[in-house]
Order: structure tokens, then C-alpha cells, then sequence
């Protein structure tokens, strides 16, 4: 392989990583709280619709469109989530059985809105997305400022900027100390006086907007226009990136780089000659081989939150 | 002298059961108020509505000669009341500095200050002698560690009325004595104390006054000082209690279970047990004595198989079992009741007598052709629940999270008891449990012994080891110091053992 065509899959890659990153740490929030969230898809697939739709609209009247359409992904995002949060908080509903319901809902509601605005069963195609950009002095570092500084998604910077972010908040705030011991022994946590309750609506509306935002991203970036499958999957993906990354935001960064780069190899596959050979299905595959594969390894290891996925009974002991 | 707790005609009730039922109890301020009734008879109930986490359905609370209404944990605390669970509520994977703080931490910006809080809890553990590793993670310390950590809790928050829900139920005999110790200082610092525990001796040593519960009702509340043992367990039973165990002299036959060279890793992967060799007979009690984490934990897990032996061999009559899986073992005769109740007894979230035969489902008559005979489960449950005074509000229906303590504890006994295995591995089997209860267990662990089986006893409560055992093994840092006869054995001698002062065999000689 040669190095050029590795520096060449670099902008592709970060793009494919940048929202599985974000969804990811989405699905961490929801998790460290106590709630299990396999919803990430059908939110990104909100997320995804609302910020095409609004770039579409809006881009006539302001050139900063595409980030509005990021906002209102994020915004979309939180709403849509809000029904687990719900279902799972005060209806103490099988987070399962609602994250799945949430999934179902995403494709259709989606479809059936753009019926409404659009008239077709996808959203117009926006003549721009996010632009690349190039970050000036950084760029002329050598090596890295070729792999992350020109010609890149802004959207990278910003999913490295909040796995940081969210290391601070999650592990070194009192604030993340609560969420934590809501999503390990949320009893021990009552009993300190945390609103369990409280808390896990905020991790469940924290993915909510990240996995509405990296919906944004992703359609933004890799689509020109939202369909039912501009999210394929991706949301799983990042579920997997989760399990994988050991619940850990630096996992979860890793992880989600190597679910990026697995899907960029799809693209270049045919540039590498002792790849050349194997048919390009192989590569789509790829990635959702390799998520199996994750969850298969680390699946019954119980390195996750203790109290992921159970409803909270305040009398339980 | 004031009441600062005033807990007026509570009741409350839970699916099948009022387990409190028109309750009053006051607490003078300054004092240590003891609280003592069978299992099941409401008291854990009762301290849970006073911290705010169970709602009385009727009844009124005054603290201070205020009336208040405390909704939840927080009013509790704010009001300056702090508890000691009978289950710790603890965060496994934090660390005993982050259980600590939690709720209230102390923030640099916006940053948790790590290293102030761990000044704080080492400097609040030094000022009462509770010997903590602020750093350690909960999942790496002993019970009797973190039923420190759970003090510290309410000692960070300044807590002026503290509830200790059965503290010494998990404590070896010296951690007692200091904890009593430690409780009387507490007083004297003006803070008071509400204890609940089933240890008469306890309530004699620290407490000025005894309140008495009986299935969900006050039976009265009456002056320590001038009221025996006797007197008490009366008052709470509701019938005489013998307090000694009476069995005849042991007729040890053949070894059943033999321990050989044994090497066991502990929880932080250094040697907990270091060739170590012992034997049980049949129809003998060989007790079990050491401190707290002297290797008891892991010698035991690995003849049960739920720790790995390093080397060293096991057998089980003549078959060695060192290796074998878990079901193997049960089947060839092994039993075991569990110092952890919660993580190796139950299943909490199944039903009482879903529970009752974690062992042997898949056998008639508890299952014909892969599916279960719900009938001869719960018939089988009805029998044990019987047997051995398991009482909860839904009988053999009720989910075991819901059950107190000790009727937890008493299902666990009564499962493994009823197996009747050659060789059974018993640990804390009392913990937790009332003198009527402790009376009735003990007496079916000889009957064991007087059918032939040979059992070892594993416990810290050193009069149970000296009135149950016939022999005593005593372990200090993972080796067996020494082995001497109940009978012509004292406390001084067991204490010299156990600290390591006193050796009653050579290294590595015939056990
Ligand atoms: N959350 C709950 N749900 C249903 N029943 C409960 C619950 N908590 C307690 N009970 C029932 O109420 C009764 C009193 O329980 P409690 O735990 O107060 O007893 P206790 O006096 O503390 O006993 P022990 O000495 O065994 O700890 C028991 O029969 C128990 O089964
Ligand atoms: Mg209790």
C-alpha cells in the first residue's frame, strides 16, 4: 500500500469516524446513567432528516445553513429521544423493547414527513453540505498536518474536541461521578441523595443530541440528501464502537477510528493491490463484520455499567 | 434529657405483609438506642422510613420535637440523619474515596478535587480509627473494609443521628470492640445513635435503652442496664432461648475431605492461602478461625471452585476435585453455604422458592424432560419455609430481594442444609440471623454432623466456632497455625492463634 493512497484515505476515513465517534458518546451518556440505549440509529436517522431538511430550506438565505441543519439535527435529536426517556424512565418500560420501537419509528416517521415537505420519500438533495476546510499553520506540520489539517471535515475536530469533552465531564467532574453511580448501583446512588430519576433523563437526552447531531454530520458530509438509508447501519455501529471502547471515551475515539478506517477501505480497496483481488463486497462488509466480531468478544464481560439496562425500583436492595 | 427521634404509631405495609404495624419509638439525644426483633420483624423497615426511603402509610415523625416529613434521603440527611445499611450501598468499581464523597464532593472550578477529598476521608478515618485505603477500589477490599467505608459515609456528611442497620453482623470480634468504642465516642460528642443488631451482648455493652419488635409490632422499649440477656430474648421471641448448643461427643470416621499444599491467589493476585493442608472427617465439625482476610475467604472459594486453585491438590473422599467445575463437585457431595449472600447465595430476582432449588432443578421431581414441575417447587418450598421459620410477606411467591436479611440468610441455610451433603462448607452461616434462628441452625448442623457428614465451619463470631465446633483450625496469613480440640481451647489461646503470636503445630506438619 502505498503511503499516498493512506493519506488520501485519511479525509474519507475521519468522515465515516467522525459521527460513529459522536453517536458513540452519545450511547456512553445513556449508559453511564443506567440506560441502555440501541436507539442511536433511529435518532441519527432523525437527526440525519431534520438537518437535511433544514439545509435544504434554509440554504437559499444563509450560507451558514448546513450548521443550522446541525443544530436543529441536535435539537430533533433530544425531542425524538425524550420517548425512551420517557418509556424507560417513568413508564419503566424493557429499554430494549424501546430503543427498538424508536428504531422502527425513526424509518418511518422520517419517510412520512419527507411525503409531507418534499412530496418524495427522500429529502431534496442540498447543494452543499459542510465544506472541507484547511487549517492554516497546522497544516504545514509534517506528516499529521497532511493526515488531519488539509482538506478535512471540520466535524472531526469537533468529534475529537468532545470525546475530550466528555472524558472531563464523565471522569473528572462531580456531575460525572453522580451519572456513573447511577448506571453502576443506582440505589447507592439514591441513597446520597441523586436524582436517579434526573440523571438518567440527562443521559438519555445527552445521546439524544449527540446521535441527532452525528445524523446531521453524517448526511452532511457523506450524503446529498437524506434517504431512508443515508444512516446504514451507522448507529449500530457506534453501539458496537461503545462495547468496544470499553464504555470509555478514549475507546470509543479509538474504536471508532478503526470502524472508519475499515469503512474507508471500501473505497480504496481496489488501489491496493494485494487487496485488489477480494471482491468489493467484502469491504462493505467489513465494518459490520467487525462489529459481530466486537460484540462477540467482549459480549458477557461485564466491563460495562453494573446497572445498564435495569429499571430503577427505589425499593430494590 | 429531650427526644431527638420520635417515631410516632408508624405503620406500613408491603405486598402480603405489614411489616410495620402501629410502631412508636424515641430516641433520647445522646444516647445509643438499640433496636432488637427477629428476623423479619419490621426493624430494617422502620430505620429505611426514618431515612426518607420507605413512605409510612400512617404514622409521624418529629426530630428535634419538630414535626417533619421526610420524603426522601436527602431530607434525611439534611435533618442530619445518616444510615449504615444492612447491604451496603456501595459502588463496586469506585473507589472508597468516590463512594465517600459522592453527593457532596468537594470541587476545584468545576473539577472534582480528588485530592482534598482523599485528605478529607484519611483524616476523618484517622480522627475515629476507621482504617480505610482511600484509594482502593471497593471490589478489592474486605466486608469489614467497606462496612468501614460505610461509616465514613455518614461521618463525611456530619450526621448527628446515625442508624446502624446490623453493623457487626460482618465485623470480627477486635473490629467490634472497636466499633463499639467508636460508638460511645460518637456520643460523647454529642451525636446519637439508633443500632440495630441481633447480638444481645452488643445491646448489653453500649446501648442505654432497648426498643423490642414482634412481626411488625412494638412489644416495648425498656432500660438495658437492668434487664438481662435472657430477659431480651424473651421479650422478642416470645419463648425461652438456650443460648448453648447442646450435642454429645463427635465420632470422627473416615477423612472425607482432603486438603492438600493448597496455593489459592487472592482478589489483588498475591498467595491469600499458601500450602496449606487440612482434613475434615466424617461426622466431625472441623471450625474454621482467623481474622478477617486471612485466607478464609479463599481457601473456601477454591474447595467450592469459585476461585482457582494455584496448586495443591483437593479430594473429596478419594476423588480429587481441585479442578473440576462447580456442578461436578455438588454432585459428588459437596455443599456450601456462602459468606456473601447476595453474590454467591441468591438469585434475587427470582422467587423464594425458585431459589430454594438452585441446585437440583433439573432433577425429579423438580423437572421431568427439561421442564420444571412448578408444583414440586413450591411444594418443596412450603416444606422449607416450614422447616426452617422462613417468613416473608408472599411465602414461597415472594421475589428474595424483597425478603429481610435474615430470612435471605435462612433460605440460603435451609437449600443447602436440606441437600444433606457429605461434606459441607459452611461460612457465616448465622450472620444476620436472630438467637431463636442461630438456636435452630446450629442445632441442625450437628444433627449433620450426627448423620455422618463432615462439615467445615467457617465463621468470625468466635462463640459460634467454640460451642459448634469439635476441632478448631486456626488460620493466620493464609497458613493454618495451628489445630486444637473446642473443648480444651479459650478465647485467649484462639486470639494468640489468630494473631499470629501462637503456633499449636510445626509449619507444614500433619494437619
Ligand atoms: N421492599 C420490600 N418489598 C416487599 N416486602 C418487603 C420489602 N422490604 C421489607 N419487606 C418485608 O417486610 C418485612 C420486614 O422486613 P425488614 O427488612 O424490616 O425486617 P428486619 O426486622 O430488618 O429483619 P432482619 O433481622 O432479617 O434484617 C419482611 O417480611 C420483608 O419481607
Ligand atoms: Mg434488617
Amino acid at each position: 500500500m502505498s503511503i499516498k493512497i493512506l493519506f488520501e484515505m485519511f479525509p474519507i476515513a475521519l468522515m465515516f469516524a467522525s459521527p460513529i465517534i459522536i453517536a458513540a458518546l452519545g450511547g456512553l451518556f445513556s449508559e453511564r446513567s443506567g440506560v441502555v440505549n440501541i436507539a442511536l440509529e433511529g435518532i441519527m436517522m432523525v437527526g440525519a432528516f431534520s438537518a437535511a431538511t433544514v439545509t435544504v430550506l434554509l440554504e437559499e438565505s444563509t450560507v451558514l445553513a448546513p450548521w443550522l441543519g446541525l443544530a436543529a439535527g441536535l435539537v430533533a435529536g433530544i425531542v425524538f429521544s425524550l420517548l425512551h426517556a420517557v418509556a424507560s424512565v417513568n413508564m419503566r418500560a424493557d429499554q430494549t423493547i424501546s430503543g427498538t420501537a424508536l428504531n422502527i419509528l425513526a424509518g418511518g416517521l422520517t419517510v412520512y414527513l419527507c411525503q409531507i415537505i418534499f412530496r418524495q420519500q427522500r429529502t431534496r438533495a442540498f447543494s452543499n453540505g459542510i465544506q472541507k476546510v484547511t487549517v492554516p499553520l497546522l497544516e504545514k506540520i509534517p506528516v499529521l498536518g497532511r493526515m488531519f489539517f488539509i482538506e478535512n471535515y471540520p466535524t472531526f475536530f469537533l468529534a475529537i474536541f468532545l470525546v475530550f469533552f466528555t472524558w472531563i465531564l464523565v471522569y473528572k467532574t462531580p456531575f460525572g461521578l453522580r451519572l456513573r453511580s447511577c448506571g453502576e448501583h443506582p440505589q447507592a446512588a439514591a441513597s446520597m441523595g441523586i436524582n436517579v430519576a434526573w440523571m438518567r433523563y440527562f443521559g438519555v437526552m445527552a445521546s439524544g443530541a449527540l446521535a441527532g447531531l452525528a445524523g446531521g454530520i453524517m448526511v452532511l458530509t457523506a450524503d446529498i440528501q437524506y434517504t431512508l438509508v443515508t444512516i446504514h447501519g451507522t448507529g449500530f455501529i457506534a453501539l458496537a464502537s461503545l462495547v468496544f471502547g470499553k464504555w470509555n471515551p478514549f475507546g470509543v475515539l479509538g474504536a471508532g477510528l478503526f470502524f472508519g478506517f475499515s469503512t474507508a477501505l471500501s473505497f480504496y480497496a481496489k488501489d491496493i493491490t494485494f487487496l485488489a483481488s477480494l471482491p468489493g463486497e467484502f469491504f462493505y462488509a467489513l465494518p459490520y463484520v467487525l462489529t459481530i466480531v466486537a460484540l462477540v468478544v467482549f459480549a458477557g464481560k461485564s466491563v460495562g455499567p453494573k446497572a445498564a439496562g435495569q429499571i430503577y425500583d427505589s425499593g430494590r436492595r | 434529657m429531650g427526644y431527638i427521634i420520635e417515631m410516632l404509631n408508624i405503620t406500613k405495609d408491603f405486598p402480603g405483609i405489614r411489616a410495620n404495624d402501629n410502631v412508636t419509638l424515641q430516641v433520647e439525644e445522646r444516647s445509643i438506642h438499640a433496636l432488637l426483633g427477629e428476623n423479619g420483624a419490621g426493624k430494617s423497615t422502620l430505620m429505611s422510613i426514618l431515612f426518607g426511603l420507605y413512605k409510612a402509610e400512617q404514622g409521624s415523625i418529629r426530630i428535634r420535637g419538630k414535626e417533619v416529613s421526610i420524603e426522601d434521603p436527602n431530607v434525611a440527611t439534611s435533618l442530619g440523619i445518616g444510615m449504615v445499611h444492612q447491604h451496603f450501598k456501595l459502588v463496586q468499581n469506585f473507589t472508597v474515596t468516590e463512594n465517600i464523597v459522592l453527593g457532596s464532593e468537594p470541587r476545584k472550578g468545576i473539577l472534582l478535587d480528588t485530592r482534598s477529598a482523599e485528605k478529607k476521608v484519611e483524616s476523618i478515618s484517622k480522627l475515629y480509627g476507621l482504617a480505610v485505603d482511600p484509594r482502593a477500589k471497593i471490589e478489592d477490599i474486605s466486608v469489614g473494609m467497606q462496612q468501614r467505608v460505610e461509616i465514613l459515609k455518614m461521618l463525611y456528611r456530619d450526621a448527628e443521628i446515625l442508624i446502624f442497620d446490623e453493623p457487626t453482623a460482618v465485623l470480627t470480634p477486635q473490629e467490634i470492640h472497636e466499633l463499639m468504642q467508636i460508638m460511645r465516642r460518637l456520643v460523647e460528642e454529642g451525636k446519637t445513635i439508633v443500632l440495630i443488631t441481633h447480638k444481645l451482648k452488643e445491646i448489653k455493652a453500649v446501648a442505654d435503652r432497648c426498643t423490642v419488635l414482634r412481626r411488625g409490632r412494638c412489644v416495648g422499649t425498656v432500660p438495658v442496664a437492668s434487664t438481662t440477656e435472657e430477659q431480651m430474648a424473651e421479650m422478642m421471641v416470645g419463648r425461652e432461648v438456650n443460648f448453648h448448643v447442646e450435642k454429645g461427643a463427635a465420632a470422627p470416621k473416615d477423612v472425607l475431605l482432603r486438603i492438600r499444599d493448597l496455593d489459592v491467589k487472592n482478589s489483588k493476585g498475591l498467595l491469600g492461602v499458601k500450602k496449606l493442608s487440612l482434613e475434615v472427617r466424617a461426622g466431625e465439625i472441623l471450625g474454621l478461625c482467623g481474622i478477617d482476610g486471612n485466607g478464609q475467604t479463599e481457601l473456601i472459594q477454591a474447595i467450592t471452585g469459585l476461585a482457582k486453585a494455584e496448586s495443591g491438590h483437593i479430594f473429596l473422599r478419594e476423588k480429587e476435585i481441585t479442578n473440576l467445575p462447580i456442578r461436578e463437585r455438588l454432585d459428588l457431595g459437596l455443599g456450601h453455604i456462602p459468606e456473601d449472600r447476595h453474590r454467591h447465595g441468591l438469585v434475587l430476582d427470582f422467587n423464594l422458592d425458585e431459589n430454594l432449588v438452585l441446585h437440583n432443578y433439573m432433577q425429579r421431581p423438580f423437572a421431568s424432560w427439561g421442564v420444571l414441575n412448578k408444583k414440586a417447587i413450591k411444594d418443596n418450598a412450603a416444606r422449607l419455609i416450614e422447616e426452617f421459620d422462613v417468613r416473608s410477606g408472599q411465602g414461597a411467591a415472594t421475589p428474595a430481594r424483597s425478603m429481610s436479611g435474615g430470612n435471605q440468610q435462612k433460605a440460603i441455610v435451609a437449600r443447602e442444609i436440606d441437600r444433606s451433603p457429605d461434606v459441607f462448607i459452611v461460612a457465616q452461616p448465622t450472620r444476620g440471623l436472630d438467637v431463636g434462628a442461630i438456636e435452630y441452625i446450629h442445632k441442625r448442623i450437628v444433627a449433620e454432623r450426627d448423620k455422618g457428614k463432615a462439615i467445615l465451619l467457617a465463621s468470625l463470631e468466635l462463640d459460634e466456632i467454640m460451642d459448634v465446633s469439635d476441632r478448631i483450625a486456626v488460620i493466620h496469613e493464609g497458613e493454618i497455625v495451628g489445630i486444637v480440640q473446642a473443648a480444651q481451647t479459650d478465647e485467649n489461646e484462639l486470639g494468640l492463634m489468630m494473631s499470629g503470636s501462637l503456633r499449636k503445630t510445626p509449619k507444614g506438619g500433619q494437619a
